[in-house]
Parts: C-alpha cells; structure tokens; sequence
C-alpha cells in the first residue's frame, strides 16, 4: 500500500531520470482532460496556472470571494534557493542536507532533495513574472539569512513575501482564466471527494453564497488546501484555513502521514485576552538582532528597563553558544516554554519572554533597525500599543504550520489513484520540524515544477474511463453531504460552535502542544469523543444550509477538527520519541534536550480510516538516509 | 466598555436591508474590532438570533477580505489600518458606530457587510499579468532592476484589493487599485513588453465594471490600508496617454 516509487539511481539524479520516465500528454489532447485544483494558494494557483498553460482544462475552487485571499498570502520572512549569489558557500546539496537534518531526519531525501535543485528554478521564475523582490543599489537580488541557516539564501520583499509570490501566482492564474483555460469557481467549498473503481474523479461543493451543493467531475482531482493547524482554535493561520478537503479525502481512502508533526513558531505576540480570536506572527528575522531573554529570578515584575544586566537570563545564547537565537524554531519554542513553566515568564499571565533590540539600536543605530524591520515594529504596536524601540517585544511561541498532512509517494499522487496533494496540504519534505523560509518554496515548487509533470504522467499512464456527474457515485456522495448539512442545521442545542471549537483548541494545546506526554495524550484521547458527542448533540447553528451562512461553514470545519484532533493524538501516543516540533516528555537527554529514537521511529507513519466505528490502521513507510547521515541534531 | 452598534443587515442581494442596534457589554480595549464582532455574534446565536455576516480571513492586514465602514469611514479612519487589525483602544464606553457595507454599483451587498467584489479580479484578467508561462524564465539575476524602480513597483504591489478605495470615492472609482497593478507592472523591466496593452486593457476593464472616474477627492489614498499613494493615478493616466498614442502611431 505504501509504495513511495522513488527513482533508482544517485540522488542527484533521481528527479531527472523520473522527468524522463515519464509519460507525456499529445498537446492536442490535452484539452480533453479535466483536471480539478481545489485550493488557490501558492500550490493550488501555480498549478492550476501552469496546467493551464500546458492546455488542459481546468477547475479550480477557492471557499474566499478571490484567489488572492489565500493564506499563503500572510507569509512574512521569505524563500530560500540555492543560488549561491553570496558566494558563501550554498549549494542544492546544503539546502537539501539542512533541510533533512532541520527535519530531525524525518522526510524523504529524495523529496528533499528535488525541492533544493527547484528552488533556483523558483526564483527565476517569479522574478520572470514581475515579483518584486528585494533589491540591492547595483540592480542585483539581495538575500538574507533566516531561521538558524549559516548561509545567505533567502530572498524576500520586505516583510510581505507570500503576498507578492502568492499575487504572481494569483495573476498568472487570472491570465488563464481570461484565456478560458482555467475556470475559477470562487466561495466554493468543496466537502467532499467522489471515488470511482477506485479512482478519485470529482468532489462535491457547497456554493457558500446560495448554499446550492454541486457535483464536478474530472480526470484528476488535486487538493492544495493549506494545513490544519486551527485545530487548537487559536494559531496564525487564518481564520478560514481548515482540514476539511483533506480529512474528507482521507474518510475516502487517502492516508494521512504524520498527523501530529506541528510547528510551533516561536516569535508571536502573547494571548492577551479571553476574546481573542487568533495569534499574530512576527517574521522571524526579528531573531537576526533581537535577544531573548527572561528575568533570571522567578515572579520578577519588575519593568525590563529596571532589570539589571546581571540578573537578566538570555537563555538561548547561553545553552546553545554558537547558534544563540538563531536555534531552528521548535528549539527555540520549547525553551521558551520551559523558561515560563518554570516561572519567569513576563507580561500578563507569565506567558511571555522578552525579545530586546536595545543592543540592536545601540549598535546599528534606530534608522538602520526601522529600514530593516520597520513594518513589524509598526504591527507589534497596532496590536499591543508598546512601541518596541523603546520597551522589548514581548513574544511567545504559537501553533504556525503543520508538517502532517496527506501521505503521498514522489509523484505527490496519494493514496488514492487520481488524487494528488501539494504544499502544506501534504506530508512530504519537512519532516518533523520545518525551517524558515521553506513553505512558500514548498507550495511553489509541487504547483509550477512537480505536478505540471506527474499529473500528466498519470493521465497518460492510466485508462481512464468517461465519467460525468451523472454516475451513480456522485449523485450517492450529494445525498450523503445533504445530509449531514441537515443534520448538523437540524441539531438546534444551546453551544455555539466557537465556544466547542475553543474548548477543543485548549485541549489540544494543552496535551497535543509543545511537550506532549502519554498521561496527556490519553486524557485527551478519552476527552475529544465527548466533545464530539456535545457538538452532535447540542450545537447550535442559526439559520439553514440554503443560504450565506458563516456559522454553519465553521461548524462544518469544526466537526472534522473534532475527528482529525483524535487522529492526532493517536499518532503522537504512538510516537515515543521527541523529534522536531514533537517533543515527548518520557524522551529526552540528561540535559533536557529531544532524544530521538531511530531504532523504533524512522518511519512516516501513514494512517488509514477503518470507518466511524473502527481503530484507524497504521502503516509504516520507512525511512533511509543514504546522503545525512543520522545524527543527533546540536545547535550548541 | 459598552457600544452601541448600529449595523446594516440585509438577507441577500435582492432582500431590502435595514440598520438594526445591537447593544455590546464588557468590550476590552485589548480586543480587536472584528474581536468585538465576534463577541456581538456569540451573544446573539446564544439568543437565537442570525449572526452579522461580515467577511475576514488572516486578521493581520494583509489578505484584504475584511472591510466595511465605520460611522461613514472605509475600515475606520485609522491611517495604514484594515478593520482586523483595528484595536479597540481607540474607542470609549458609551460609543456609537454605524457600520455598513461597501456601497458601490460595482460591489453589490451580498449578505449584511459582505460584497461581491469579483470586479477587480476581472480587472487583473484584463491585463494585470506578465506572461511568463512556467519553465521558461531566465537566471533570476539575468535582467537588473534599479533599487529604485523595485522599491516603486513594490509600493504598488503591496495592494491588498479590499475595496476600500472604491468605498470612499465619491464616484465609486477603482483607478486606486487598477492603477496600483499598472504601476507595479509598468515599473520593472519585465513588464514592459506589455505596457501599452496592459495599460488600454485594464483600464478599459474598469469602465465596463461600472466604475466611476478619479476627480481627485484624494479619499482613496487617505482610507488604503497600505497607504497606496494617488501619485499612481497620475502614472497611469500617463501610461494611458503614452499607450494610446503609441496606437494612433502604429
């Protein structure tokens, strides 16, 4: 079942010799073939773009009122490419080795591998359509450094990365729309995929306007539809971004890899309130000359300003001398989770440390600090009303990305024929731990330089039937989806869905969050059913399913949090071992570091739905490493 | 504090809307206005009453799905500020606030404060692209941009397209956000090959859309969440002059 067909051969040249391996698609024939892209973020709009381009004929579906509304969008930092234009000693072997070691040695290497050799071909291919990105005086690309890497390959537009790369997507598919290749269907939601002998072949929608549900068929289905990680109710994603196109699929057949690998960023702006509805990201180059610390004694409220030198902790730069606060970012969340167990948290309720330019200013000047992080600064203090040149920040880590997501072998097919899955929506080249600046490479690279190759593979390596709307299987899956619409309009009990939703968010954050423990992890695995009988039971959606209804979208959302959270759970029980963002606290060194456990867990776990009344199975895919070899990471 | 919010509800595009007032108790001034929104729709689902529909989706500025008016102000009068991120601290006890939807022929109200505002995506259809099929792009450092040309192009780009432009003009007019996408593509080398198509095209796109012209109210500039300045305006009447003679010539 888990056949993850990478190519035979020498790394370097695995992704070329499965380049030529491949079936092509007549040019005249292309146009026969459907092809349907739900998601219209980085992945989702780059390829519905790029097939567009090729010929065939495409859907794309989108639950915002434009593509451009993406959360791909919100991205700050950056993306990285092994370009080498620093002359600093980059190369697609170096991101590819920081890339698996930064995973803790839970990705494929010959996934890796790929994403490095493309992202050059990213980079130029955004620049050819007009991004602009950051420049130097002599007209040259600049890059930075980002995120715990020792060399300069990130580029950037200011603090608005995703923005610009996700409008170039956005207008290269818009180019396609106006030339009748693609057709976008926008506030659609799809909630559900249709399986026919075996092969995905169409999904069935909610118009979010009318409420009208609708059928689409097509040749291949591909599913870009971001992460998952409002399943702690509180995250920076978005307030949309929901799991709900995946965990269908995954009720369809399609196994789910490494559900519980989340990262946790750690420079966001503290909870502040009982209201609050989200989580804000500040970009983590602020960790380029911002210093962490916490105030050496416990219960210290004294102002930052007042704390002395001596009696200040800057706790990363002290346990790790020679990456200092540039640790990969799950390092750098526990640390400081640790800090404020222990009591020397700071700002309201103790859930904060601080990140301090003082040093910054006094060495740069504030000009120099304003040109380069001017934006942020300016953010951080519409939020909190400090002005963050004069106090230190105050941040805290939250849920951010999530590196599980549906399991797919080299050619990004599922397990499902004929359904593929890419960006964040996938399992595939993080690991247990992404690093910055890898997600909008990610997105791009399965949208514009992978799936424009492995889906027409497929189309011209499979005998595909004719299939219309008018099978059976959609008119079967249209019932079902009905149904549960009605059911959950129909339940009329005394809960909003926000305040379950909220409720399941604490849960996880809890037991599922930074430091998870079999105690925990059981608690919650006995808790979530009950929830998930409360919001059966005692939900309460105003309003019905034929009309524009917010509160029924998030309840439809919420219900598949409900199932997916216990999934989560499961897998990390499971687990016992801490790598990367999963840290379990029955698996760590004698100096409180993660201890990773290769014998027992170097594998993707990949689990398949039994049914509502059956134990998921799990599978194992495992994992070799031919190229880094296995070692404990260190940033010390 | 407590508000008092009169706010525009209307059941769908063909339904007649009403203002209707809304009492909120115990709002914060940590809480963000679309915070406190989501307070009024808890309190009146618990009492069995429809929600306000109002659109949002990263609540940090940049993805431009939110937007309404605020007692008569495109997201509240805040400078370099969209709703989301709007906090209220900046409100006192006692408070009254209008909020309506967008009004523009352009933009027709969908449900209480959401719009349709598919229009500006078919203004980008009608031009706002460089054509750069995938595959086919030079190195990345092959063609040089001046600092100060990206910088300009990058100033257009950060558009957000939520509308507000089009919400405070008087005259409905989208030349803020259409000229915005001209300037950002007509400022770097690789869009030049396109410039005068691009320029006639969209523009006249934005007629067709039933938007209004730019008589220099200079309202779009001052409620753009990114501070887009009316000095594009100016660049794409240029560019519309250029292209339009460039025509004649050929």
């Amino acid at each position: 079942m888990l056949e993850s067909k990478i190519p035979s051969g020498p790394i370097e040249q695995k992704w070329d010799k499965a380049r030529f391996d491949m079936k092509l698609v007549n040019p005249a024939n292309r146009r026969k073939y459907r092809v349907i892209i739900v998601g219209s973020g980085l992945a989702g709009a780059a390829a519905a773009a790029s097939l567009g381009q090729q010929g065939y004929n495409v859907d794309c579906f989108s639950f915002h009122d434009s593509p451009r509304r993406a959360h791909s969008i919100a991205a700050q930092g950056g993306i990285n490419a092994a370009k080498n234009y620093r002359n600093d000693g980059d190369s697609i072997f170096r991101l590819f080795y920081d890339t698996v070691k930064g995973g803790d040695f839970r990705a494929r290497e010959a996934n890796v591998y790929r994403l490095a050799q493309i992202s050059v071909n990213i980079i130029d291919q955004c620049v050819a359509q007009g991004v602009p990105f950051a420049r130097e005086y002599g007209g040259l690309l600049d890059t930075r450094s980002f995120g715990g890497v020792q060399v300069s390959r990130t580029f950037y537009a200011r603090g608005q990365t995703g923005q610009q790369l996700l409008l170039g997507a956005y207008q290269a598919l818009e180019e396609q729309i106006a030339a009748g290749t693609v057709r976008m269907h926008t506030r659609s939601e799809m909630l559900d995929l249709v399986v026919v002998n075996g092969r995905a072949r169409g999904i069935v929608t909610r118009n979010l306007v009318t409420g009208a549900i609708e059928t689409h068929a097509a040749d291949v289905v591909v599913l870009g539809t971001g992460g998952y990680g409002n399943v702690f109710y509180l995250s920076t994603n978005a307030k949309g971004s929901n799991t709900t196109a995946i965990w269908r699929a995954h009720r369809r057949g399609a196994l789910f890899g490494n559900p519980c690998f989340t990262q946790i960023h750690p420079t966001c702006i503290p909870v502040s309130n009982e209201n609050q509805s989200k989580l804000t990201l500040m970009s983590e180059s602020l960790r380029n000359d911002g210093r962490v610390w916490v105030p050496k004694k416990q219960g210290d409220t004294r102002a930052p300003g007042s704390i002395p030198e001596d009696e200040r902790d800057y706790y990363l730069e002290r346990r790790y001398p020679s990456f200092g606060n540039l640790v990969p970012r799950d390092v750098a969340s526990r640390n400081a989770k640790e800090v404020c167990d222990e009591g020397r948290g700071v700002g309201p309720g103790g859930m904060g440390v601080y990140l301090d330019f003082s040093d910054a200013i006094k060495r740069l000047t504030e000009p120099v600090v304003r040109e380069k992080y001017g934006n942020l600064f300016d953010m951080y203090e519409e939020i909190t009303g400090e002005n963050a040149y004069k106090v230190p920040m105050r941040i805290f880590p939250a849920v951010h990305y999530t590196m599980g997501g549906l399991w797919v072998d080299y050619q990004l097919m599922s397990s499902i024929p004929g359904l593929f899955v890419a960006g964040e929506a996938n399992f595939s080249d993080h690991g247990a731990n992404r690093l910055g600046a890898s997600a909008l490479m990610q997105g791009l690279a399965d949208g514009y330089f992978i799936l424009p190759y492995t889906l027409p593979n497929y189309i011209a390596s499979s005998s595909l039937e004719k299939v219309d709307t008018s099978h059976p299987a959609f008119a079967a899956v249209k019932e079902e989806v009905q149904q549960r619409v009605a059911k959950m309009v129909n339940i009329r009990g005394k809960r909003t869905v926000d305040s379950i939703h909220k409720e399941l968010g604490k849960m996880m954050w809890n037991n599922c969050g930074m430091a998870r423990s079999e105690e925990g992890l059981r608690s919650n695995l006995a808790k979530i059913p009950e929830l998930r009988h409360e919001f059966w039971t005692n939900v309460n959606i105003i309003g019905g399913g034929e009309e524009f209804n917010q509160s029924l979208e998030k309840a439809g959302r919420v219900a598949d949090f409900l199932e997916l959270a216990e999934l989560m759970c499961l897998d990390a029980l499971q687990r016992a071992e801490s790598c990367g963002g999963h840290f379990r606290v029955e698996s760590q060194t004698p100096d409180g570091e993660a201890l990773r456990d290769d014998d027992r867990f170097s594998y993707v776990s990949a689990w398949e739905w039994k049914g509502e009344n059956a134990d998921w199975v799990l599978h194992q895919e495992p994992l070799a490493f031919e190229y880094v070899h296995l070692t404990q990471r260190s940033y010390k | 504090m407590n508000l008092t919010l009169k706010v525009w509800r209307q059941q769908d595009a063909k339904a007649a809307g009403k203002f209707v007032s809304y009492q909120v108790q115990n709002v914060t001034p940590d809480m963000s206005f679309l915070e406190m929104l989501d307070l009024l729709n808890e309190n009146l689902q618990t009492k069995g009453e429809a929600p306000v529909v109002f659109e949002h989706d990263c609540r940090e500025g940049i993805c431009g799905s939110c937007g309404f008016l605020i007692n008569g102000v495109a997201h509240g009068g805040h400078r370099g500020t969209t709703v989301c991120q709007l906090s209220m601290r900046f409100f006192k006890d006692g408070d009254s606030l209008t909020l309506e939807p967008w009004r523009a022929k352009a933009f027709p109200v969908l449900r209480d404060l959401a719009v349709d505002r598919s229009a500006f995506d078919r203004i980008i259809q009608a031009g706002g692209f460089i054509s750069a099929p995938t595959g086919g792009a030079p190195d990345a450092n092959a063609i040089l941009v001046p600092k100060n040309d990206a910088e300009r192009a990058f100033d257009a780009a950060a558009c957000i397209g939520c509308g507000a432009c089009v919400a405070a003009c008087p005259n409905a007019a989208a030349m803020l956000f259409t000229s915005a996408k001209i300037t950002h593509l007509n400022s770097l080398p690789q869009g030049q090959p396109q410039r005068d198509q691009r320029t006639l095209d969209m523009v006249a796109a934005m007629t067709e859309e039933d938007f209004g012209s730019c008589t220099n109210h200079g309202e779009c500039e001052a409620v753009c969440p990114k501070e887009i300045p009316i000095e594009f305006i100016g660049r794409m009447n240029r560019d519309l002059i250029h292209a339009t003679l460039h025509r004649r010539g050929e």
